[in-house]
């Protein structure tokens, strides 16, 4: 890997989070380093999304500490989050198909923007210029997804695949220190795979964001991941390198599957 | 305190029969997810074609039957040429599409039958009852407690065929999931013929009641728009919500407009009355800000 | 062959960026708004003025702050009717009660007190959605009239709250005839149309389609629901409100509180449906078509019975209007959801292909 992998940037403690009686997480921590590419996996229903609302503020967790550079945010809620910097997508795409690439993009940028209403009705210097500032560094992402040729298609009308593109321009539009990632390469075919592959660790590599992602493709995770942590059943089975994890005999057995 | 008395119960039981406009609303929606705005219309259109047949001549047994056939027919067309187009859409176009279907049933409905105010006679009549008015001194309309009775008795009828029956089952099954409706075998397009000729019977319930009561008129369609707020107190999925709902709507709203409109002329000055009109809306609005499910409904979960 | 972008490049995303980047486009409405300020008044009669001209415009503005709420931002109103009553009143009193008020200031006051009154309706669309918020607003439609009939301060202690309001007067010039009226109607929704498609186009719009698309989504990546769905309600009911001043001074002279029904309410999301929810051109076609409509139903169905000999009066005519409505609605939204702007959109395509088929 080209970059270096710098100091802890999220640690997580004793998550444990509850839907009324359901368990989804116990007692799990890990820790992220900046500049890596973490990836969760586990089979499925093992509260990998879950974990990834957490870290979010979508979820609160009843138990255990978020600690963001160093800073305590158990009870952070998703705007702060994205203001402090994370940045994600979703395993059912969660773009706005009534808008087109363009604006999805650019309302990844939303946070950045300070002018208001009135400034936009007015159209009036500030708010144009911010507009076009704006506008310049969304085409810049524009430029490194390959996605120039429909900037102005509704999102709607895209092949999954490019969807799923997109939904990653709009998070990376946000020029987010920490990308979440929730299965991004799901119901792809290879040729797609491989492009989201690139693009990911083109991302690491040139801007140097940490990325979180679950993924269901070993080969994909092996491949591109610094550490991989196992999730089962919502608790923490597995957490280190990919060549660790891999003989792991527990994580084997709950993919396998054995008696519990 | 016996004006008190009277005031609530006229209210509870004229609270029962918009449970019965209500209970049309949720059997439709909890078969096709579709939120019916035209129910009302529908209450009208079948009021209307009870009087119709009637004043050609037909007793008030046929005349049900045959309005009853109607009804079924004009659900079943709904479902065919309005419905079944809009499958794809998004819930809101489906709700917007029966207001849509609302205004072409208020206007088809005169067109054929003709729009004056027309009396129906079904044999009830709208008088106080004799032992209560002697010894309570309470005005109480055997009318509107017979009618109560009957509305009880229809929804306890539909409660029992949702519950004990097997096509009672494959409708509640059908409003739960259509596709694993369809993968087992439940014949969907029936189904929801049935819906729809149910909910036009519970309709043609409704319109008889309220017509006999009130006269059959365009106003029909304004009560039958009181019937919202009795489904989201009650929940939209609720058959025993629309009850309570209605008795709710129905007791506050009349109890509001007999005890607020002084009190307010006693600080303004002035006239207050009209309350009933907006007064079930409101109780609707604050009750949604703290339980937006209803009384009895299913709480809606968004997934990320 | 006439309607092509060969040759228009964008250099910059400023161009890229204008409201009618086609250059056709550009004269088509450069010459449009000649036409509406120059050549309509020498020319229009004064039916044309104000039975057509003067309550499209209104209309239109009124489409386009229901456009703007339940378009962009996905929060269905069913209330649009009763904001307008507040602009209305709000005017009457400012200008009546204030001495010397200017009327134009009147007017941006009123639409200030209507986007008050929206922002109180609107709050429970922090907690309620889709038509369980259809039947909050409801409840402000009924509520609003109620008041406004009741309490007599609001009119001016007139029975049962008909107000009659005084002539326009702005710097002296007084707005008594047809054309002075249309005129000030035009300047007035032109700017409120361009100030409404700078909003949308912009962050503040994208905010809106955003929470009307996927509001979950939409708070995950920082936007601020309460603040985006009550600017949506606050705006819109600000253009409701202008526009049930102009209704009252430019237009009728003369409301009451029952003249903004929820059947005023109904036809403007007719309105928007048919025209094009979340576009600001089909706020106006769709203005355009739901007033035309019934002129044109009371115009050829009496000639239409008198050709198939059927008997014929006037209730027929309006149960027959209900019914074309009804069936409209359910058209648009079966065949095309996103109505004639979008239809026109369809048409604008096609045109830059002609004569070629494709």
């Amino acid at each position: 890997m080209a970059r270096q992998i710098g100091e802890i940037i999220l640690d997580l403690k004793n998550i444990s989070l509850r839907f009324g009686g359901v368990k989804a997480l116990t007692d799990i921590s890990f820790n992220v380093r900046e500049h890596e590419i973490r990836a969760i996996i586990g089979p499925n229903g093992a509260g990998k999304s879950s974990m990834l609302n957490v870290i979010n503020g979508v979820y609160h967790p009843q138990e255990g500490e978020i600690i963001f550079r160093g800073e305590h945010r158990k009870d952070m809620d998703t705007h702060e989050a994205a203001a402090a910097g994370f940045a994600r997508t979703f395993q059912n795409i969660a773009l706005f198909k009534g808008m087109s690439v363009l604006d999805n993009l650019m309302t990844g940028r939303n946070l950045k923007m300070k002018s208001n209403f009135l400034q936009h009705a007015l159209w009036w210097g500030p708010a144009r210029r911010e507009e076009l500032e704006h506008r310049r560094k969304v085409e810049e992402v524009i430029d490194f997804l390959e996605i120039e040729h429909i900037r102005k298609t509704p999102v709607g009308r895209l092949p999954y695949g490019l969807q799923k593109r997109v939904e990653l321009g709009r998070a990376l539009a946000a020029e987010p220190s920490i990308l979440l990632l929730d299965e991004p390469m799901a119901g792809m075919n290879v040729e797609e795979k491989q492009d989201m592959c690139r693009f990911i660790l083109d991302v690491n590599d040139q801007f140097g964001t940490t990325i979180v992602l679950i993924e269901h493709d070993m080969g994909v995770v092996m491949d591109i991941s610094d550490r991989v942590v196992v999730l089962d059943y919502g608790k923490k089975i597995g957490d280190g390198e990919p060549d660790e994890v891999k003989n792991n005999p527990e994580v084997i057995a709950a993919y396998l599957g054995t008696q519990h | 305190m016996q004006f008190f008395f009277e005031v609530l119960i006229g209210g509870l039981l004229s609270g029962v029969m918009y449970s019965l406009v209500a209970l049309g609303f949720v059997l439709i929606f909890k078969a096709s997810g579709v939120f019916n705005f035209a129910q009302g219309a529908m209450v009208y259109f079948a009021a209307l074609s009870l009087v119709g047949v009637m004043g050609m001549g037909a007793p008030l047994w046929l005349a049900f039957i045959l309005a009853f056939v109607i009804m079924t027919l004009l659900g079943i067309a709904t479902e065919k040429f309005v419905l079944r187009k809009m499958v794809n859409q998004a819930p809101i176009a489906l709700f917007m599409a029966t207001i849509g279907l609302a205004f072409f049933i208020e206007g088809l409905a005169p067109l054929i039958w003709g729009n004056e105010v027309r009396a129906l006679d079904i044999g009830l009549v709208d008088e106080p009852i004799g032992w209560i008015l002697d010894q309570h001194n309470m005005v109480i309309s055997s009318f509107d407690l017979t009618a109560a009775g009957l509305a009880l008795g229809l929804v306890a009828l539909l409660a029992l065929f949702f519950q004990y029956t097997r096509v009672g089952r494959a409708l509640r099954a059908v409003a739960d999931d259509h596709q694993a409706a369809l993968s087992i075998g439940i014949p969907l397009q029936h189904i929801w013929a049935l819906v729809w000729a149910v909910a036009g019977f519970v309709a043609l319930v409704a319109g008889m009641l309220w017509g006999s009561r009130n006269g059959v008129q365009f106003a029909l369609t304004f009560t039958a728009l009181k019937a919202l707020p009795v489904l989201i107190l009650g929940g939209f999925t609720s058959v025993p919500g629309a009850i309570v709902g209605g008795l709710i709507i129905g007791a506050s709203e009349k109890l509001a407009e007999i005890y607020i409109p002084p009190v307010m002329a006693g600080w303004f000055g002035g006239n207050f009355g009209g309350i009933e009109g907006w007064f079930p809306y409101v109780m609707a609005l604050l009750f949604l800000l703290v339980r937006p499910e209803g009384l009895f409904g299913e709480k809606h979960i968004d997934r990320v | 062959m006439i309607y092509r972008e060969t040759g228009q490049f964008k250099t910059s995303y400023a161009a890229d960026q204008q409201i009618f980047p086609i250059r056709q486009d550009r004269i088509g409405i450069g010459l449009l708004l000649a036409v509406a300020f120059l050549v309509v008044p020498l020319t229009a009669g004064n039916y044309w003025f104000n039975a057509i001209l003067i309550p499209f415009l209104i209309f239109a503005l009124a489409a386009l702050g229901l456009n703007i709420l339940t378009g962009y931002a996905g929060q269905l109103s069913l209330g649009s009717a009763a904001f307008m009553a507040v602009g209305a009143y709000a005017a009457y009193n400012f200008q009546v009660r204030v001495d010397g008020m200017p009327v134009l200031l009147s007017f941006i006051l009123a639409g200030l007190t209507a986007a008050g009154v929206g922002i109180l309706f609107g709050l429970p669309s922090l907690r309620i959605k889709g038509f369980y918020l259809a039947v909050a607003t409801l409840a402000a439609q009924f509520f609003i009239v109620w008041c406004l009939t009741k309490f007599p301060y609001l009119s001016n202690n007139s029975s049962s709250g008909v107000i009659s309001v005084p002539n326009v007067e702005i710097l002296g010039f007084t707005f008594d005839t047809p054309q002075s009226r249309y005129l000030l109607v035009l300047t007035i929704v032109s700017v409120l149309a361009l100030l409404a498609k700078n909003m949308v186009r912009s962050t503040t719009g994208r905010a809106w389609m955003a929470v009307r698309d996927m509001d979950v989504a939409a708070e995950v990546i920082g936007i601020r629901l309460m603040r985006t769905k009550l600017l949506a309600f606050a705006v819109s009911s600000f253009y409701c409100g202008i526009a049930g001043a102009l209704y009252a001074f430019c237009y009728l002279g003369s409301v009451e509180p029952d003249g903004f029904s929820l059947d005023l309410s109904f036809k403007i999301l007719f309105m928007i449906i048919v025209g094009g929810v979340g576009s600001v051109l089909g706020s106006f076609l769709g203005a355009a078509f739901i007033l035309l409509l019934p002129i044109f139903l009371d115009i050829s169905l009496p000639a239409l019975a008198e050709l198939l000999h059927l008997p014929f009066d006037s209730a027929t005519v309006s149960h027959i209007q209900l019914m074309v409505f009804g069936a409209l609605i359910m058209f648009f939204l079966i065949v095309e959801p996103h109505g004639l702007a979008r239809l026109w959109q369809i048409g604008k395509e096609k045109l830059r292909l002609w004569p070629f088929p494709h």
